[in-house]
């Protein structure tokens, strides 16, 4: 028990004060880079409306008050209202939030699918003209920005083919555009990176043996090569979440998905601080949450890591 | 039937190939654009023309008055996709230049200082990688406004973190051979050692890694541009006019695919740049 709390406890204090430093850094930056109340009011306000306006959502406040209100109220799940929508932030980002889940976790099992088996067969393939042509397009896949090839998605198959609708969400074939459009250009960066995993694990002396003992081509390939290259891919697919993210923003977007990506392009240009704190929050907990599980399922999938923080246990 | 062959050697590098070859021509027309544009553009950009709005490119029924069509407006899209090309160029090579020079200052700082410094800075450093650099720059554009200087110093934070974690390896490991040690023995100050001795000796992988930043700014600056956050009308970028493209899909698909195809070709080409850069300049680095 000890051993696990020695390996898992400075990652999890480390993860802890990312999010700590990541919720001081935007509520400083927000806070003091202009006045919401000007904002929201427009510039024609009078004084007196302006003054009601920061009394009521603390504004008129110094700034490390409302920081230290700010954090207190976050700690018990209040992170304010919308001074748009009038409604708890939270509440707003949670409604939105299953639209959004519903585009993102398609497409990262759309990114696995793809990108593991085409990565994996040009590394056995490697220099032939079938690996060297999967390489050429992956160069594509993940050069080509999300919302070009968005917009070029809609424009073969809603424009010109008339097979899927060109934004919304209304009808499961919504779903078909945006799901390849987020999903194509992880799998292009997975393909590669388990290519070379791939290549690497292959050239390895246990590789040798194992074939020199007689065991099958496929066998090595299943049981000694591919468990080997799959543990690093997982560590990308970590740092892939964020790109994900972005891209889900953009994506978003381009096909008029009511998800959180939209809400927060419009609260940033409305600057609904509440609502763009939230969202910046919920992002960086997703994200240091998934990098801290790969980390420690690194840990379950390679002892070796273990042996160093855990002694000879 | 195959067989595992252990590779001892790897085969020689090829001499320049066929696409590193395009590469290099996209690239250098896009830098001779770049520079030239004010003297390529047959229009002016703002120049608008009602009667010949959404003009079709030569060869889809539209002629060499506006060879790549005309826009809602009837401004002159070759016209403002060089100056587009201008203007993304310009930002991301400034975005760039400072992404490399603060990521190498903070992390030669960290591999200076250990301790206590390099602790805070790492830490910075993975609050930075928890976030993505479109919310946080989304988050700050809205805040401080928008203005093509603040635009470029906010793009040049895009990967210090990935820089400013190689240059300290880069610097620690430096820092323990020979050469360092010498001059420093020699009563050099940290500075002169630093910057004389291991910034020349780690100059190439940090080219190198600029070759990735780069492309990748182009990527995120005409994403910003095309939510409307980036740069802003009359000036004009790659993103601006994609998402004013998109208006007129069904339309003028022109006004969306010349800047499309410019923005792809350009990634494609400064990548493919990259991996020969890498190869001839720093075969250790992967």
């Amino acid at each position: 028990m000890s051993a696990v709390f020695r390996f898992a406890g400075p990652k999890v204090l480390r993860a802890g004060l990312s999010i700590l430093i990541v919720v001081t850094f935007t509520f400083v930056v927000l806070r003091a880079s202009g006045d919401p109340a000007l904002q929201i009011l427009g510039p024609s306000a009078r004084a007196p409306d302006l003054e009601a306006f920061r009394r009521h959502w603390g504004l008129d406040q110094p700034l490390y008050v409302q920081y230290v209100r700010y954090v207190l109220a976050a700690l018990h799940c209040d992170f304010g209202n919308s001074m748009l929508a009038g409604k708890p932030a939270l509440q707003l980002v949670f409604e939105r939030a299953p639209l959004t889940l519903a585009l993102m976790l398609p497409a990262l099992a759309l990114t696995m699918l793809i990108g593991i088996p085409v990565g994996a067969y040009a590394a056995m393939h490697r220099d032939t003209w079938v690996d060297r042509s999967v390489m050429m397009l992956t160069v594509f896949g993940f050069t080509v920005p999300s919302f070009v090839l968005g917009l070029l998605l809609i424009l073969i198959f809603s424009v010109t083919l008339g097979l899927f609708p060109s934004g919304g969400a209304d009808r499961p074939e919504s779903f078909v555009l945006p799901v390849l459009t987020l999903g194509l250009g992880g799998a292009a960066i997975i393909a590669r990176f388990t290519r070379s995993a791939m290549i690497e694990v292959l050239s390895q002396l246990y590789i040798v043996a194992a074939s020199a003992k007689g065991v099958t081509w496929r066998q090595v390939v299943r049981h000694h090569a591919f468990p080997n290259a799959i543990i690093p891919v997982l560590t990308l697919f970590g740092l892939m979440l964020g790109g994900q993210v972005a891209g889900a923003v953009l994506v978003e977007s381009v096909f008029g998905w009511p998800g959180i990506g939209q809400l927060l392009v419009v609260s940033v240009a409305n600057r609904d601080l509440a609502v763009v704190q939230v969202i910046l929050l919920l992002v960086a907990l997703t994200m240091t949450s998934a990098n801290l599980l790969i980390d420690l399922l690194y840990g379950v999938f390679d002892p070796r890591l273990r042996g160093t923080n855990s002694g000879s246990q | 039937m195959k067989t595992a062959t252990v590779e001892t050697n790897r085969p020689p590098p090829r001499s320049v190939d066929l696409p590193t070859l395009i590469a290099v021509g996209w690239v250098l027309l896009m830098l001779f654009t770049a520079l030239a544009a004010p003297l390529m553009a047959p229009y002016e950009i703002t120049s608008i023309d009602l009667r010949h709005r959404l003009t079709p490119p030569v060869g889809f029924g539209g002629t060499m008055l506006h060879a790549l069509g005309t826009d809602d407006l009837g401004r002159d899209v070759a016209s403002r996709l060089f100056y587009s090309i201008r203007t993304s160029l310009l930002v991301a090579f400034g975005a760039t230049a400072i992404s490399v020079l603060v990521g190498t200052g903070i992390g030669f700082i960290a591999a200076y200082f250990r301790g206590l410094v390099e602790h805070a800075l790492l830490l910075m450093i993975d609050v930075q990688a928890s976030l993505p650099f479109l919310i946080v720059a989304l988050a700050m554009l809205a805040c401080f406004g928008n203005s093509l200087t603040l635009f470029v110093a906010l793009m040049g934070l895009y990967g210090w973190e990935r820089n400013a974690r190689l240059a300290r390896g880069l610097a620690i490991t430096a820092s323990a051979q020979g050469y360092a040690s010498a001059t420093r023995q020699l009563g050099a100050h940290p500075l002169r050692v630093y910057l004389r001795h291991i910034l020349p000796n780690s100059a190439a992988t940090l080219l190198v890694a600029a070759t990735v930043t780069f492309p990748e700014i182009v990527l995120v600056e005409s994403g910003l541009s095309f939510l409307g956050l980036g740069v802003q009308p009359p000036m004009t970028s790659l993103g601006v006019m994609v998402a004013a493209g998109r208006e007129y899909i069904t339309r003028a698909s022109w006004m969306l695919l010349a800047p499309s195809l410019v923005i792809v070709m350009t990634a494609v080409a400064v990548s493919v740049l990259g991996d020969w850069l890498r190869d001839k300049l720093d075969p250790t680095l992967k």
